[in-house]
């Protein structure tokens, strides 16, 4: 049986371990200063980099957080400090419904009420596209994070004479706040993978940009159009972009394990 | 009482200043929910609600004028498992209380905070390690740290829903030593199930028994002349 287990085990991280090891070989040779730091240059010339692409994944990704982290969150702390409210009902059963939405629906729709209504592409479309996904996810581990707390938590600060809304923010929020860190950071390494609802809205583009209101690039955008495109050095180019990809979301994968082991902080 | 249940009825009962007053009984029989509407947290407990009156120095608490976040800060309570808040150092627990009224000056802060720990005995294992977590702390420190908080606001009145239930005998004994000086700044109401605890701390001694009050007097008295044979069957362990 231990055997069986062991088994499933290897066979579930087999898959993992695989494309760590295919995107290293095939992607860590093109990683270089140039990539990092220039813009790509025209098909069938050698050289170039990603740097609009990673600028771009940070500044849509960024633009995401801030609309998703705060909305996320204080709607997680809603339905969890009303539990019977019947707001907090329906928004707890759409959040679970958006959770299981495809992706590149939520696309669609960002296109049909922004892209089309402003008549043109933007990274501020593919930023709200991204945060419409992050929001029910945050919303909800949110909401589990704040259950933790212990009610007696609670009664202890009310009995102390703290008012209703003071015990939410300084004592049950603050004792659920490294689990809420976690659950966002992990919220934002899911959302910096998505290509799907960037696909129409933030659309990609060759050039370095910093105007939110115009087409950017993005990470998973370069990776999809290099690695359909024709030429071999496009396709070396993927798999440097996809390597890059994974070490962000493993950067915030790692940060989120460090914030949830920080139970205590000092304070003065 | 919650919802339609009525979990006490019937009760009158004068709490004298500076005395401790334990409440005893079996497990159900309404203590706790009694004590709870003494400073008015069973409201917190969805549908909680009572009939008739509780007199704070003649005041009825219950009396629409009266706030219950202010009434709380004149009737503190400790719980059975101690309740440090778990991202506040050890100082800022015992603070919290104070904060919660409003900015005071650093060193009141301080003073307050080491006399509340000194009158909860806990200041000497403390005051070398006042930033660390509250969480490293015994049970039994983590307890009498929960009663420096209670009393770092100075209510007047400070309940007590079984204090000891989660102590080893040592943390025990001392709390039960404690209650000993702090009748002297307070007027303490202690549930507790444990009937030598009550024989030994308190002044006066109620017996709850299925939500109602069967028989109040002094300690000595209900422990050695009980005149209700339903008191007298439980201290005598015969049930509870």
């Amino acid at each position: 049986m231990v055997g069986l287990m062991i088994a499933a085990v290897i066979v579930a991280i087999l898959p993992l371990f695989f494309i760590l090891l295919n995107l290293v070989v095939k992607g860590a040779s093109s990683l270089n200063f140039a990539f990092f730091t220039r813009v790509p240059v025209p098909a069938g010339e050698t050289g170039g980099g990603v740097a609009n692409a990673i600028v771009g994944t940070l500044i849509i990704v960024g633009t995401a957080s801030l609309i998703g982290l705060p909305l996320g969150m204080a709607a997680g702390v809603f339905c969890a400090e009303f539990p019977d409210n019947r707001i907090a009902w329906i928004s707890r059963f759409l959040a679970d419904v958006m959770n299981g939405t495809p992706s590149i629906v939520v696309g669609v729709f960002a296109w049909t009420w922004i892209v089309a209504k402003q008549k043109h592409f933007s990274a501020l479309a593919g930023s709200a596209a991204l945060a419409m996904l992050m929001i029910p996810m945050v919303m909800r581990t949110t909401e589990e994070m704040v259950k933790l707390v212990p009610n007696s938590l609670r009664e202890a600060a009310l009995a102390l004479g703290y008012p209703r809304w003071r015990t939410s923010l300084s004592i049950v929020v603050r004792t659920a706040l490294p689990g809420i860190v976690t659950g966002s950071l992990l919220a934002t390494a899911r959302i910096a993978g998505e290509t799907a609802p960037l696909l129409f809205t933030a659309l990609g583009s060759q050039f370095f940009s910093l105007n939110i209101n115009r087409p950017m690039a993005a990470l998973p955008l370069t990776v999809f159009t290099y690695a359909t495109g024709p030429y071999e050095e496009w396709h070396r180019f993927a798999w440097a972009s996809a390597l890059v990809l994974i070490m962000v979301v493993f950067v915030l994968s790692i940060a989120a394990r460090i914030a949830t082991r920080q139970r205590f902080s000092f304070r003065d | 009482m919650y919802g339609k249940f009525t979990a006490v009825k019937n009760v009158t009962l004068a709490f004298e200043a500076n005395r401790v007053h334990a409440l005893i009984g079996p497990s159900g029989c309404g203590k706790s929910t009694f004590l709870r509407a003494l400073n008015r947290m069973h409201e917190l407990a969805g549908g909680g609600w009572i009939t008739g009156r509780v007199l704070l120095d003649g005041q009825d608490i219950y009396d629409p004028k009266v706030e219950p976040i202010r009434l709380r800060k004149r009737i503190g309570m400790v719980f059975q498992r101690p309740t440090p808040f778990p991202t506040m150092s050890i100082f800022d627990n015992v603070a919290a209380g104070l904060r919660v009224d409003g900015r005071r000056s650093r060193t009141e802060l301080v003073g307050t905070v080491e006399q509340s720990l000194r009158q909860a005995a806990l200041w000497d294992e403390v005051k070398d390690r006042l930033k660390t977590s509250a969480l490293a702390l015994s049970g039994g420190q983590q307890q009498r740290l929960c009663i420096a908080r209670t009393i770092a606001p100075a209510p007047e009145v400070i309940l007590f829903d079984e204090p000891t239930a989660s102590l080893d005998p040592v943390g025990t004994q001392r709390i039960e030593e404690l209650l000993f000086e702090l009748k002297r700044s307070f007027t303490i109401v202690i549930v507790t199930h444990n009937m030598q605890q009550a024989a030994r701390v308190s002044d006066t001694t109620t017996f709850f028994y299925l939500g109602s009050m069967i028989e109040r007097g002094p300690t000595s008295q209900i422990f050695t002349t009980p005149r209700d044979p339903q008191t007298e069957a439980y201290i005598t362990g015969r049930f509870g």
